[in-house]
């Protein structure tokens, strides 16, 4: 996969992800144009798109259209299902996600992504595996805050007998 | 579950209006980022919001900058950072606190900096050198998430330089006892295998055991690296076919954990990858095709349920079943399974069977005839990409029956197209067609006029090159291209007495062309009345010069007059046209309005410049203008200073400027000395007289700026005066040349199957009238055309390839003629005279000297050591990985050992009593060498041959040391492939304990590695050889490339220590010998034009010195002498199977006098330093 868009039925970017190196002009550009060009689309067309040396694959979920460029020899439809998957995540993770949940919360949306998808390609495809990864790191979090001035010696006391504890830190 | 998600979706309107809905709560609206968000959404223009935006990020600047922000406030500004980002403004003050964010922050403090910075910035920033530093120390952290964190942002974007540094610990990784921390190391290395490749070779055997990782996710993930190696070389990896086959079959069977099921469906991710996997590894492979038809059987079967995902399955299992050796159940299968797609209502599933058949329709015809009333109903489909796609399929099965109603498709299709891209690549598809199928000439002409002015600005500049070049070139058949010639003039006149206003620029040219060249060929056209026509069109307005060349050059060849009538009509707008042009800035234009002026008053001249009609298959361009050679000798002996290329004279410019620090560069000039020629100035004795020809052609290859190349226009004097007659269509298609001669206008497709009836009206022409035309040559006789129709895209690929391959023979080609150059030195002469030389050295020239030895010399000392074999083996996987997943099997056959072992390397044993191996190098080289079983195996290394068998035939240097300590030594080899330079290093163990984890590494640039084999060993023992290959390849020309690089290796007792290696190779090791006969010889000559020439030392001045530096120059070098008469001689080679280079020698006032010539700059000069240093040091 070469990115992944998010954008409202008003053409307004939710969410990015560019999985090869572009310019940032380049990446203006192309959100320009293919914002227009799935937006101009009608609702029962294909969700596929020749654009391009590349395809497009979209699907609308309310107001929001999820967007996937790959390339031609991959699979359309697949394609369709790991967008599905992302929001059957995103609805998990925020219980019955909704737009707003993503504007206000798109950092957590980033890190969902992220553990779905690593430079382009499915990672982890079993949902709860995602969302056990997800939790795991939230839960740390909630840790460190409550007990701030713990954490400098809890990575003292590990490196200094990492040889024993290597893997035992969480 | 989805219905869910759209339905909470679709209640978000509401959600939006009232912000005191439950749900507010957890959309934080109380942080800045809510406020920033909700004060955005309030505002109305896009101005306020730009204002809002940058006061927002002035304030974030300010935060961020301030030192007593806490980690917790950089979080939330980075954050809105982001957001401002998304709206599309730029944040880059924030990129550099992403970046300590992420070093210095903690916890989700750290999450949110990482994130940030792989939103931020791209793989190439600079930025993100600073990240390194805490991605390492991440990836050593203790903490769980943090090493994830490290590892998903090196496998978004990592500075590619950088990754040797963390190449280590990433593997490390790879045995980490956490699945998910495994699962992202291998991706990390995937993407590092994407990104640079060379740097992750050594550790593909690793990959092996991710393969058959128990935790069925990192194997998932281990695919995609599979899957790009195997899309690069299937061929070294047939042998995982029997595993792939037997996971498929285990995750088909349900034998996953229930949790990667996706809709009951079990890992569909991991199955679509493997057949992807498997379509690759059985394409051309019968027997590896034939462990797959069970599962794929079984693929087919099993996907039942009707959802999206069994489709993707199904999509994928039938282009498998396409792409592997056939079989003809499953096809059968497979075709049904098209057919679902293409009947069913679903517009995607209905998009992807049209998809399927394009794919299909090569191999079986057949199936697009069953779907035939489906394709016509797609045809006119409302959505442009069900059309589109349509049309790639109609693309497919065109035949000269159907080619017209095909391609008044496609052109109906392009009127109404709006996307630049679709427009391109369908104009390129009509003019194939209408190229390969026309059914007559008419039609022909008219559809590429069609194609001409739909393309507009867009027109890719071979179309209409490739237009002129058929019209030009003709066919077999006399009349038939007089015909085709005057359909065109007559199109072209009568569409110009429209007076058209706005037809493409490149429409306009080929227009002119055709009316100049052809015109004279319609006897009631009078050339006055065409000139008009012309001239007329230069007063438009938007003309480009280019375009007002092509018009004057039309207009310089027709202002002779139709029939010898000159005086009374012609001069009158001619001469007004070249006193118009006559002060044009354009000094192109300025030159060729003068041109015209002399030309239309002489007409004598003009019938000479301009013969009409002359065949333009004799013409004979001298790229080299060596008719200018007689005046360049006289200037020089009147004292001028010698031509140098540009190249040569901005080297000597930087030598002059700065001290040089390499003693031999390419500064020829400089290094005159060495060729003991006293002054330099002297002109007598130094004939550098060369080398104008490549660069001033290349001068005067004004920018084509995406038009039409006019070289042929524009160097207008040629060896007979003017040129540009007849070089104007020749020029562009250069390339071309020799790709099958145009296919379409032979005089049985003419008339013979679809006589020119009038076209019938797309009006009133059904749906089943439609499908007849259509289908047509496709229904009528099955038989012939399953044979027939996969041939028709094949040869139009191949057709294609032939082209861009056939560019630097054809010049040779091209200027295949009978006028010799009469004062062109040796040529002349050489074509007259037998070249029936003694000289003629092929084989032993080719063979270094060291392996003179005949066979059997040694076979005494051989001794068979059965067992190794087996021992081998063990050594070489000695904790195969137990796997519930994988029979992880390698096949060894015995004497493919060298090849088969893919990642692996081989370790030969040795026998104890030896001495150390470098002293046995020299030696070993000139043992016999013949393959026999177990011959790598024999005991002593005195006499063993540390080279692989398959390699001892070929011509190869001595083994020379590189470096060695106590423990370990490495001695290298090159060997002279055909096509390649194979870098053989011997690493070879002392005879103290083991080494272990041995690997090498080796920095290249500027060659190419094609391949890598043996560089990482897990443990050499005692006095074992270890032999790693590096296939090389030069694809510029240097003079030497050093490759350096390391060995590390690791004691049993746990050191680890490195070696430093260096090399260097010379341009000689990439040089083979080009057998080539003195006649083909003399074409590539005057076809290239990049030369240098020299005046070198000479061997033995006193007997025979020409044969002897010859055969010095062609040993040392490898050239192969062509030919040798009196006191000249001609040798060629060729570097790797690439550039051709020709070298002419002649002794000269006891000098050798070389002169070089090559179709690649550089080449020569860097030919030329090895010669002179071949000479110098003999």
């Amino acid at each position: 996969m070469q990115f992944m868009l998010l954008f409202s039925r008003q053409g307004k970017l939710r969410l990015q992800k560019w999985y090869v190196p572009l310019s940032d002009k380049e990446k203006k550009k192309i959100t320009r144009e293919l914002v227009q060009t799935v937006l101009a689309r009608k609702p029962k067309m294909c969700s596929f798109l020749e654009w391009r040396d590349l395809k497009i694959v979209y699907k609308r979920y309310a107001s929001l259209y999820f967007c996937c460029a790959i390339e031609d020899q991959d699979n359309e439809l697949i394609t369709l299902e790991i967008i599905h998957r992302y929001v059957e995540l995103l609805d998990k993770y925020f219980g019955s996600v909704c737009e707003l949940d993503i504007i206000f919360n798109f950092e957590k949306a980033y890190f969902i992504l992220d553990e779905f998808l690593l430079g382009g390609e499915a990672q982890e495809t079993s949902k709860k595996n995602v969302l056990k990864a997800i939790e795991q790191a939230d839960l740390l979090q909630e840790v460190r805050l409550t007990c701030p001035t713990s954490t400098p010696l809890y990575a003292c006391f590990l490196l200094s007998c990492s040889f024993l504890l290597s893997s035992s830190s969480h | 579950m989805s219905d869910v998600v759209e339905k909470t979706l679709t209640a978000l309107p509401g959600l939006l209006s009232l912000d005191s809905q439950t749900g507010a709560g957890k959309l934080s609206s109380s942080t800045k980022l809510g406020n920033l968000i909700r004060s955005i959404t309030e505002l109305t223009s896009k101005h306020e919001e730009e204002k809002l935006i940058q006061r927002e990020l002035a304030a974030i600047k300010e935060q961020v900058s301030s030192p007593n922000t806490t980690m917790r406030q950089m979080r939330e500004a980075m954050v809105r950072s982001v957001y401002c980002e998304m709206l599309g403004y730029e944040a880059d003050c924030s990129y550099i606190h992403a970046i300590k964010l992420a070093q210095q922050g903690t916890g989700l403090d750290k999450r949110v900096g990482y994130l940030a910075v792989s939103l931020f910035l791209n793989e190439n920033h600079e930025l993100l050198l600073l990240l390194v530093n805490t991605v390492l120390k991440d990836l050593q952290s203790t903490n769980l998430i943090e090493v994830c964190m490290a590892l998903t942002v090196v496998s978004q974007m990592f500075p590619k330089d950088m990754i040797p540094a963390i190449l280590p610990l990433v593997e490390d990784k790879l045995t980490h006892p956490k699945e998910m921390v495994r699962r992202k190391a291998v991706l990390a290395l995937y993407k590092f295998s994407l990104v640079a490749p060379t740097q992750v070779q050594h550790i593909h055997r690793r990959f092996r055991k991710a393969l058959c990782d128990k935790d069925p996710g990192v194997m998932a993930a281990s695919l995609h690296i599979y899957l790009q190696m195997i899309k690069e070389s299937p061929e070294g990896y047939r042998d995982l076919a029997g595993s792939f086959v037997t996971i498929l079959r285990q995750v088909v069977g349900g034998k996953l954990p229930v949790e990667f099921n996706y809709h009951s469906v079990p890992a569909p991710w991991l199955q679509i990858q493997l057949l992807r996997i498997l379509a690759l590894l059985g394409k051309d492979d019968q027997s590896t095709s034939e462990l797959m038809y069970d599962v794929l059987d079984e693929s087919l079967r099993r996907a039942e349920i009707n959802h999206n995902i069994t489709y993707a399955i199904l999509f994928e299992c039938v282009k498998a079943i396409y792409t592997i050796h056939p079989r003809a159940d499953l096809l059968e299968k497979a075709a049904k399974c098209i057919g679902n797609f293409v009947l069913s209502p679903k517009i995607n599933l209905k998009y992807l069977g049209l998809k399927a058949l394009t794919y299909v329709v090569q191999q079986d015809a057949n199936l697009a005839l069953q779907h035939q009333m489906t394709i016509i109903e797609c045809l006119d489909h409302s959505d442009l990409i069900i059309k589109r796609e349509t049309l790639e399929l109609l693309f497919r099965i065109t035949n000269t029956q159907n080619v017209r109603v095909i391609v008044e498709k496609m052109l109906g299709f392009l009127r109404g197209c709006q996307d630049d891209y679709t427009i391109i690549d369908l104009l390129a598809k009509v003019a194939e067609l209408a190229e390969k199928y026309a059914p007559d000439n008419h039609w022909f002409i008219e559809t590429m006029n069609c194609v001409l002015s739909l393309g507009g600005t867009l027109m890719p500049p071979d179309i209409p090159s490739n237009f002129l070049r058929l019209l030009a070139e003709g066919s077999d058949s006399e009349e038939d291209d007089r015909q085709l010639r005057m359909f065109a003039v007559n199109s072209y006149v009568s569409l110009l007495n429209t007076n058209p206003t706005n037809l493409p620029q490149q429409y306009l040219q080929v227009i002119s062309w055709v009316l100049g060249e052809y015109s004279h060929l319609i006897d009631d056209l009078s050339a006055s009345l065409v000139i008009d026509l012309l001239v007329r069109l230069l007063d438009q307005p938007g003309l480009t010069s280019d375009t007002r060349s092509w018009v004057l050059s039309a207009v310089a060849k027709l202002s002779a007059g139709g029939s010898g009538a000159v005086g009374s009509e012609g001069p009158g707008p001619v001469q007004r046209v070249a006193q118009q042009h006559s002060s044009s800035l354009d000094t192109q234009l300025r030159q060729q309005a003068l041109e015209l002026q002399l030309l239309s008053q002489d007409p004598e001249l003009h019938a000479r410049v301009l013969p009409r009609g002359a065949s333009w298959a004799g013409l004979e361009v001298d790229s080299s203008l060596s008719f200018l050679d007689g005046f360049v000798s006289e200037a020089l002996a009147k004292g001028a200073a010698p031509y140098k290329p540009p190249h040569q004279r901005q080297e000597e410019l930087r030598q002059e400027k700065a001290l040089s620090l390499e003693p031999y560069g390419l500064s020829l000039p400089l290094s005159l000395s060495s060729c003991s020629i006293a002054d330099r100035h002297s002109p007598t004795l130094l004939s550098i007289s060369s080398g104008l020809s490549g660069h001033s052609t290349e001068l005067s290859h004004r920018a084509g700026s995406g038009s039409l190349r006019l070289d042929g226009v524009r160097r207008v004097w040629g060896k007979d005066g003017y040129l540009a007659q007849r070089e104007g269509p020749e020029e562009p298609s250069v390339p071309q040349e020799t790709s099958i001669p145009a296919p379409p206008l032979s005089p049985q497709e003419g008339g013979a199957l679809s006589p020119p009836s009038a076209e019938p009206s797309k009006e009133e022409r059904d749906k089943q009238q439609l499908a007849s035309s259509l289908f047509q040559g496709l229904s009528s006789h099955n038989s012939t055309c399953l044979m027939g129709k996969p041939e028709a895209p094949a040869s139009q690929r191949f057709r294609k390839k032939h082209t861009t391959l056939g560019s630097t023979s054809s010049s040779s080609g091209s200027s295949h003629s009978g006028r010799d150059p009469s004062n062109h030195f040796l040529y002349s002469a050489l074509s007259e005279e037998s070249p029936a030389s003694p000289l003629m050295l092929t084989q032993s020239s080719r063979a270094p000297p060291i392996r003179t030895e005949t066979n059997g010399t040694h076979t005494q000392e051989e001794m068979p050591v059965p067992p190794a074999a087996n021992g081998v083996a063990e050594v070489d996987d000695p904790e195969a990985p137990p796997s519930v997943m994988t029979a992880n099997e390698l096949p060894a056959p015995g004497v493919a050992r060298w090849s088969s072992l893919m990642g692996g390397m081989e370790v030969v044993p040795l026998c104890p009593q030896t001495p150390p191996p470098i002293d046995s190098a020299q030696s070993s080289g000139e043992e016999d060498v013949t393959p026999e079983p177990h011959r790598e195996l024999r005991d002593c290394p005195l006499t063993s041959d540390p080279i692989p068998p398959e390699l001892r035939d070929l011509p190869r240097s001595e083994v020379t040391p590189l470096s060695s300590d106590q423990r370990l030594c490495v001695s290298c080899c090159r060997v002279q492939r055909e096509e390649a330079l194979v870098l053989l290093l011997l690493l070879s163990g002392a005879s103290g304990p083991a080494l272990l984890d041995v690997s090498l590494e080796l920095q290249c640039h500027p060659l190419k590695v094609a391949s890598l084999r043996g560089n990482a060993v897990e443990r050499l023992p005692a006095q074992g050889v270890s032999v790693c290959w590096y296939t090389l390849l030069m694809e510029e020309p240097h003079t030497h490339v050093m490759v350096s690089g390391s060995v590390t290796y690791r004691e049993e007792a746990g050191h680890t220590h490195t070696l430093d290696i260096s090399t260097k190779l010379s341009l000689a090791d990439f040089l083979r010998p080009l057998p080539l006969s003195t006649e083909e010889y003399g074409r590539l000559w005057l076809s290239i034009s990049q030369d240098v020439k020299q005046n070198l030392q000479l061997l033995h001045p006193d007997t025979d010195p020409l044969h002897s530096s010859l055969t010095l120059l062609r040993d040392k070098l490898h050239l192969h002498i062509v030919d040798i008469i009196g006191s000249e001689g001609i040798l060629a080679c060729q570097l790797l199977k690439g550039a051709v280079c020709l070298l002419h020698c002649r002794v000269h006032g006891g000098a050798l006098a070389v002169w070089l010539r090559s179709a690649v700059a550089g080449l020569p000069d860097c030919l030329l330093y090895h010669c002179q240093r071949v000479l110098h040091e003999h």
